[in-house]
């Protein structure tokens, strides 16, 4: 074989590679979309939404406690991770030379990057054992603090994407730069940042491990912030380790809920994305 | 000229952004408090025992150190590969239409709970991976790696769905460091009569540090991954190099022993483990978007620190 064909060959066999890498990667999505629709969909059904456990033996029930325990919580943690994360991300965007913001940036990275047990041990050290009491409040701080990262990067982010020349525009109008940031760019922004805080959003209530031992678990129907609450995750989790068929598939339609959401969350988002990109081409 | 109100502003914003910072440190200081009395009972032992037995007192916590490294290495090598595969193929070979598709649905991945992650494991993994344990030839199952009953809970099935959650991340971030290679990189091989495996290896050592960042933040994903791995990797706190044993990691004894830990001094250890299981992240992490920045600042210089270091791999 000539030198020449040697080298196309390999790199025909390169390019072959890397197609199938995109196929190895989605294979196990698909199994994986695959079994959470298949086993998720046999037992979900409006009972689901509507109704509390069941104990062990009885078929049916649901997971309603669940349900409005991970609204609770995550209502809880965005109420805690929204203002911060987006008055960083307009700091870091505002003042993206100093060398403050390059350590704002540092530090969002570095919590991103933070396994969320980590973050669920600080939250029982801070929420719970002081109290002595695992709680709703807990579980949100936890949460709340996973998604301040996000919230600030992706603020970040848009804010840099809207044209200077509006902000120099109110600025020249004699607006202060508060002024400028509150009613040109931030405005401008808002869609990219409600979309970046949904999608915080969703994969929030995906969290398991920070809630295991920051609000628990409760078998009953609860809305006190001061008590330990259901979440889909956890209930998810307890069901899928247990040894009893009824409850493993309670376990697949709670999937199936929380990957629902994802998708749904993602869908929008993507949607998002695309009209606020067509808008920057114009 | 500073007005005033812009001085109060940037203090404003800046009092937020501080919160930031602080938390990093509260996560760090907070952790080495709780776990003062087994950081002064142990010592260092405390990391070069295997013994863990709550009962008797005794808390080694190396076998969750290396359960915790192992099960991340293997996932590495099975990722990385196909995540620069990955990464490639989106973002030189394939068609335009086909690239946000692709980006969707690699990201998906990313956005999956890994809950979700571990009930699939559990009920259809795991079985799989014991057909195939169970398969193997005797010969083969001499080898220390491949010792012990085919269980299929065990060290290759953490391995296996790590690797599946560590992908997206790392294509994403070596997507977006292979974007900043500047075209004249390519064009330059073209022009010298590269093949296309010839510039793109060209573009790929060009962005090396970029993908070592990429790489390293995977690793920094999969040490610190918790409850797809407690659910397939059996929980048992063994030092062992065999795939087929269970085994056990530090995100998944904190997960599993928390709140059965009744007394200070178990509660203490497993903080510990959790402050260390920080450190190590804090410091694979900081190592891996340094590289990553100072590759995008080599690299295009419009933007390039934003686009090369998304915050999250979000499934936008």
């Amino acid at each position: 074989m000539s030198r020449t064909s040697r080298r196309k060959l390999l790199s025909a066999i390169f390019v072959g590679f890397c197609a199938l890498a995109v196929v190895i990667a989605l294979v196990p999505l698909s199994f994986i979309l695959f079994f959470v629709l298949k086993e998720g969909v046999q037992s979900l059904n409006l009972d689901f939404f509507r109704h509390m456990p069941k104990p062990v033996g009885e078929p049916g029930g649901g997971m309603a406690n669940a349900i409005v325990g991970t609204l609770i919580l995550t209502g809880l943690g965005s109420l805690m991770a929204v203002p911060i994360g987006i008055m960083s991300g307009i700091y870091m965007s505002e003042y993206a030379g100093s060398r403050m913001a390059s350590t704002v940036r540092f530090a969002a990275d570095t919590l991103n990057g933070v396994p969320s047990i980590v973050i669920g041990v600080f939250a029982y050290g801070i929420a719970v054992l002081p109290f002595k009491q695992f709680s709703a409040i807990a579980g949100g701080f936890a949460l709340g603090i996973m998604m301040i990262p996000i919230i600030a990067r992706t603020t970040e982010e848009l804010l840099l994407l809207v044209p200077s020349t509006m902000r120099e525009g109110a600025l020249a109008l004699g607006a202060t730069r508060a002024r400028a940031v509150f009613t040109v760019v931030l405005p401008a922004a808002l869609p990219g940042i409600i979309t970046g805080v949904v999608l915080a959003l969703a994969r929030i209530a995906g969290e398991t491990a920070p809630l295991l031992f920051t609000s628990f678990n409760n078998h009953y129907f609860t809305t006190r912030l001061n008590q330990p609450i259901s979440s889909l995750t956890v209930q998810v989790f307890t069901y899928a380790i247990s040894p009893y068929a009824d409850w493993h598939r309670q376990a697949w339609a709670g999937a199936l809920v929380l990957v629902a959401i994802v998708l749904v969350c993602s869908l929008l988002a993507r949607l998002a994305t695309r009209r606020l990109e067509g808008m920057q081409a114009r | 000229m500073i007005r005033k109100q812009d001085l109060g502003f940037r203090l404003g914003t800046g009092a937020f952004a501080l919160v930031l910072i602080l938390i990093v440190v509260a996560i760090g200081f907070e952790l080495t408090r709780q776990s003062m009395l087994s950081i002064q009972k142990f010592g260092l032992a405390f990391w070069r025992t295997d013994t863990w037995d709550p009962v008797a007192e005794e808390f080694g916590a190396l076998p969750f150190i290396w359960g915790t490294l192992y099960s991340s290495v293997l996932a590495l090598a099975l990722a990385t590969p196909v995540a620069l595969g990955i990464a490639v193929f989106i973002s030189e070979l394939c068609p335009d239409w086909l690239k946000q598709p692709l980006v969707f649905l690699t990201e998906l991945l990313a956005a999956i709970p890994s809950i979700v992650y571990g009930l699939w494991g559990i009920f259809v993994m795991v079985p799989a991976v014991r057909v195939l344990e169970t398969s193997l030839p005797p010969t083969l199952r001499q080898l220390p790696v491949f010792s012990g009953p085919p269980l299929g809970v065990g060290m290759l099935s953490a391995a296996l769905i790590l690797a599946i959650m560590v992908i997206p991340f790392t294509s994403s971030v070596a997507r977006e460091v292979l974007k900043a290679v500047p075209g004249a990189q390519r064009e330059g091989a073209y022009a010298l009569g590269a093949t296309r495996f010839e510039a793109i290896r060209a573009a790929l050592f060009y962005a090396r540090t970029g993908i070592i960042g990429a790489i390293m933040l995977g690793f920094g994903r999969a040490l610190g991954e918790t409850m797809a791995v407690t659910m397939v990797i059996g929980n048992n706190p063994k030092v062992s190099l065999s795939l087929f044993a269970p085994q056990y990691t530090m995100a998944a004894v904190i997960a599993n022993e928390f709140t059965e830990a009744a007394d200070q001094l178990y509660l203490n250890a497993l903080i510990e483990i959790g402050l260390v299981l920080f450190i190590i992240t804090l410091v694979v992490n900081g190592l891996s978007r340094l590289l990553i920045w100072s590759m995008a600042r080599s690299g295009s210089r419009s933007r390039a620190a934003a686009a090369a270091a998304p915050a999250e791999v979000t499934a936008a």
